[in-house]
């Protein structure tokens, strides 16, 4: 592979190559990110060539493994190009269709097409799919027309000319300016502006600087990092390379959650190709510019996704994050000037240098620029990741994007910012989502996990599962965090099982002010989040729970009890036959009844009462009816009421 | 040393660049309570009882003065409303594992924390380190060592190490402020020398 | 896993401190646990001390100190899963298996686990075995699953 050695030469290679690609030939697209790749993504692949083979037609026909394009909840996801024909939950067993009909006769498969919802019409082109449709995609929406392995594919779609540009033609200074205009805030989290800290991390008076790669993406229920590392990895390192001029650094670390395999492999295979095309290394396109990269894993420790705890476990300790001052960007990685920043912010990055700051600006709101990848994610129909433009409202999100509730259940609230967060009610679904609203709503914007959740969800559940994932995954290392988190999660604990108290609202937030306030680090000074948003716009499901020993949604086991209403009761035997402690007796035409000593409230009678009958009810916050007498349990004759 | 000032509890101070906020308030005579700080020890800010107020550009914060750096027109508050329930919580969160210890009952009465609302766990440690980072920092033996993380983080002494260097040296035992030490060497030794008669007995690697 | 293989990990880093982690966890992968044997050997090559690696072995999620299953089951806890019902697929599992989550079976057949998302949560609750997700799955579907395993 020769070396590219200028930006003339980046352009030549690019022209070479687009002039080999046939842009009608036609090419089979398959998702094999790591969703689609458990729906069997590997089996649709293998049968799609192996039917190709089949067929004689590996020449006429490309076949591409690409990155997630989001659209999870449909997922095996094909795309028949030149014509986007999007195919959607797709099986091994339809590769011979899809071959035989949609690549030799042009016929489009009706049964494989996305089906609207309301007016039951098929669409047929990715780009009408409302899911696809509502969404801005500046940064995802490459992510099916590449694959990840290979960078001509990146190539051809424009990669690298944002670092040939900044190489050829920008100072180190005009790019810094360009990034500080365009008023790009942090992905990871905190959204803090990463052309000051760009800046600060420049100034600092140090010749040698890191910049960093926090693809540590702990929050449950976010994979928005996952799917741009797995799926466009040159997009993140075109970003910090040219992040790492204008900041004057030589040597960059890109730190991978260890659970992300795929993204470690992807990642590494882009660097390698980078390398080899002198686009990394040394005297990069001849601009005498050197930079190296390395690959570090994260062993399994949410709090490394914090700036210091990341450079704690780089530098081969356990991750317990440091106070500041001083500030990563003064004194970060070995105490040299680091600039760390999330995935999706140096993915901005090359679309910022080559369509500029100002266009950057006329997208989203005032103070929040450009578009974010949420992982929309729980009690919502299109489950997937969603790339919009900051300023769309929360209903847009869920209801024209997300598709709404599934089963005609009501929205209660979404979850933003992971663990860090808090939950939104449906009085503020009018809101414009950006950084600022979010947080004066009581939650933040996070990494962009939004979890939708229905009238089934507890949310005094909710803040206790924060809470407990929170004292398993902080460091321990400080009392305010360690300790205010150990107390409220116990407090929380008793509510949920029935042993709440008077005064325990007020206790959970005075601990929380405490913890909030004295913690080390953020994940300390925003663990009472969770609490405290559910406290403010839930207070009733709070005060349910310790008054009545009453769980309005039905979810915590020690409040509720299962009950089998005799009226209904058709003694169908499913339940009876099902339940996996014996606790239901009764026969073929005797009513069935639960033993609440012997019920482990797991609810499977509830789940397969056949919904003609619903005879199986929950019950919580009164006791449950007594049983009827025995004589009243046979049911007579068919067809007579019981 | 570039000379700076700041102002703590309304008093102005003068200290050098690079002091900690601890430092330039000890050398002005303004006490700030600790607990997991040693003259001898790298500064910890794990206990967050010398947590204060500092207010600088506009902006204001809690912050463990142990590590802060002086900053010029700093304001610290070191007894404001905010830093006296800071420390009153803590003192609360901790009494609950170690009761019994002097240290915290005396500042529990200063700071008027009258009762523990909290059920007790007596694990008797509340983790300051100061055992683990004096063994580390200053003998350099690393005999001991916090493991897991979390609520579950605790403080165990290292089998392999204790049977060479503990039995003669001791000196953390002093450090300790809830005497969960000494609790703790018993045991491990225990383990270590499992039969009664063995109290000369070394270990084999 | 013998020495000498266990001496060529190690010897990859250079007597780099600094990628203790990535050391431990190709151990980790080779051998699906971390003994205490090897802990020491790794001390002495590397010149760390041991408390700083028992810190760092039990600080961290990826290492086990415990010999593991033949097969590995993780339950997904993330929050989608959570709201979807992943408790009740968990509390399953323990109920069928007799062990509690980071448990192995007393016959070393299942190691029972929980992870904190997997990110494929359209088809949560999502449970994994020996790298086979399971999804949408239902607390009566994971116990037959884990029937078929022997």
């Amino acid at each position: 592979m020769p070396r590219i050695n200028s930006h003339a030469e980046l352009e030549e290679l690019r022209k070479s190559i687009l002039l080999k690609r046939d842009l009608n030939k036609p090419c089979i697209a398959v998702c094999t990110g790591t969703g689609c790749l458990a729906l069997g993504a590997a089996e649709v692949v293998a049968a799609i060539r192996e039917e190709i083979k089949k067929q004689g037609l590996e020449v006429k026909v490309d076949v591409r493994e690409t990155g997630c394009p989001g659209f999870c909840e449909r997922g095996t996801v094909v795309v028949i190009y030149p014509e986007e024909i999007d195919y959607l939950q797709v099986q091994p067993g339809d590769a011979g269709e899809i071959v035989s009909q949609t690549i030799v006769n042009k016929k489009v498969i009706d049964r494989l097409l996305y089906v609207d919802p309301t007016t039951g019409e098929k669409i047929v082109h990715e780009s009408e799919i409302p899911f696809y449709k509502n969404q801005m995609r500046l940064l995802i929406g490459n992510n099916i027309k590449i694959d990840p392995k290979s960078i001509d594919d990146y190539l051809a779609l424009g990669g690298y000319s944002a670092l040939a540009k900044v190489l050829s033609q920008m100072t180190p200074e005009q790019v810094l300016e360009e990034v500080k205009k365009s008023n790009l805030r942090g992905r990871g989290g905190a959204g803090f502006p990463a052309g000051r800290k760009w800046e600060f991390t420049r100034n600092a008076p140090d010749e040698i600087k890191y910049v960093i790669v926090n693809a540590d993406e702990g929050d449950p229920g976010a994979f928005m990092d996952r799917a741009l590392l797995e799926g466009n990895p040159h997009s993140v390192l075109e970003g910090l390379i040219i992040g790492a001029y204008a900041i004057g650094s030589h040597e960059g670390y890109i730190y991978v959650r260890q659970e992300y395999p795929l993204a470690v492999e992807n990642v590494g295979i882009a660097i390698k190709q980078a390398e080899e095309h002198g686009l990394l290394g040394r005297d990069i396109l001849g601009s005498g510019f050197d930079f190296n990269i390395k690959v570090h894993r994260g062993a399994g420790a949410f709090v490394c996704g914090e700036e210091t705890g990341l450079l704690m476990s780089l530098q081969g300790k356990a991750g317990e994050p440091r106070p500041r001052p001083p500030y990563p960007a003064i004194k970060g990685l070995w105490d040299k000037p680091t600039n760390i920043n999330n995935v999706e912010t140096w993915a901005n990055v090359p679309l910022i240098i080559n369509k500029g700051a100002s266009w950057f600006t006329s997208i989203g709101t005032e103070g929040s620029k450009g578009t974010k990848i949420f992982s929309l994610v729980g009690k919502v129909n299109n489950t997937g990741l969603v790339e919009v433009p900051m300023g769309i409202t929360l209903r847009d999100i869920i209801y024209e994007v997300g598709g709404g509730i599934p089963g005609d259940k009501r929205f209660k609230a979404v979850q933003t910012g992971g663990p860090s967060g808090g939950c939104i009610p449906e009085e503020q679904l009018h809101m414009k989502v950006d950084f600022d609203e979010l947080t004066k709503a009581g939650s933040i914007m996070g990494s962009g996990g939004m979890i939708v959740m229905d009238e089934d969800t507890c949310m005094v559940d909710i803040a206790r599962y924060f809470l407990n994932f929170l004292a398993d995954e902080s460091c321990g290392k400080c009392t305010a965090c360690r300790e205010g988190i150990r107390q409220m999660l116990k407090i929380l604990t008793r509510i949920t099982e029935g042993t709440g108290r008077e005064g325990d609202i007020e206790l959970l937030e005075e601990i929380a002010e405490v913890t909030r306030d004295a913690s080390l680090c953020a994940l300390g000074r925003t663990a009472p989040n969770p609490v405290l948003s559910t406290i403010r716009y839930f207070r009733d499901e709070y005060e349910a729970h310790i008054k009545e020993k009453r769980c309005p949604a039905y979810v915590c086991k020690e409040l509720i009890s299962y009950y089998i209403d005799p009226n209904k009761c058709k003694a169908c035997m499913i339940c009876l036959r099902n339940c996996p402690v014996g606790a239901i007796t009764g026969g073929k035409k005797q009513i069935h009844v639960i033993d609440q000593e012997k019920c482990t409230k797991c609810g499977t009678c509830f789940e397969l009462c056949p919904p003609r009958f619903g005879a199986v009810k929950r019950i919580s916050g009164e006791p449950v009816p007594a049983p009827i007498p025995e004589e009243v349990k046979i049911i007579a004759k068919k067809g007579e009421e019981g | 040393m570039k000379e700076i000032y700041l102002e703590i509890d309304g008093k102005v101070v003068k200290a050098r660049e690079g002091m900690t906020i601890l430092e330039a308030a000890r050398s002005a005579g303004i006490s700030i309570p600790t607990l997991c700080y040693h003259e001898k020890l790298e500064p910890y800010a794990a206990c967050r009882i010398c947590a204060v107020e500092v207010e600088s550009q506009g902006r204001t914060n809690v912050v463990a003065a142990c590590v802060h750096p002086v900053e010029e027109k700093l304001v610290v508050r070191t007894r404001s409303e905010k830093v006296i329930k800071i420390r009153k919580m803590l003192l609360e969160l901790m009494l609950a594992h170690a009761p019994e210890a002097k240290v915290l009952q005396d500042l529990a009465q200063e700071y008027g924390v009258n009762e523990v609302r909290f059920e007790k766990e007596p694990s008797f440690c509340v983790l300051c380190g100061l055992c683990v980072r004096y063994c580390a920092e200053v003998k350099k033996k690393n005999a001991i060592g916090f493991v897991d993380r979390g609520t579950r983080r605790e403080v165990i002494f290292i089998p392999e190490v204790v049977s060479k260097e503990c039995p003669r040296c001791k000196e953390c035992f002093s450090l300790c402020p809830t005497e969960a030490l000494q609790a703790k060497f018993v045991l491990t030794q225990v383990l270590i020398f499992p039969s009664p008669s063995s109290s000369g007995k070394e270990t084999e690697e | 896993m013998d020495n000498d293989k266990i001496d060529e990990v190690i010897n990859k880093c250079q007597g780099d401190q600094s990628l203790l982690i990535q050391v431990l966890l190709e151990i980790q992968r080779e051998n699906h646990w971390l003994p205490n044997e090897i802990l020491g050997r790794i001390s002495k090559k590397l010149n760390i001390p041991l408390n700083r690696i028992y810190h760092i072995a039990t600080f961290y999620k990826a290492f086990s100190l415990l010999p593991r299953g033949r097969h590995e089951i993780r339950i997904c806890m993330g929050t989608a899963c959570h709201v979807r019902g992943g408790v009740r697929t968990l509390d399953r599992a323990e109920q069928a298996l007799g062990i509690k989550a980071g448990q192995t079976t007393p016959d070393m057949k299942f190691t029972l686990e929980t992870v904190n998302c997997l990110g494929c949560c359209a088809l949560g609750p999502v449970m994994v075995v020996d790298g086979k997700y399971y999804g949408k799955i239902a607390p009566s579907k994971a116990e037959d699953v884990l029937r078929n395993y022997d």
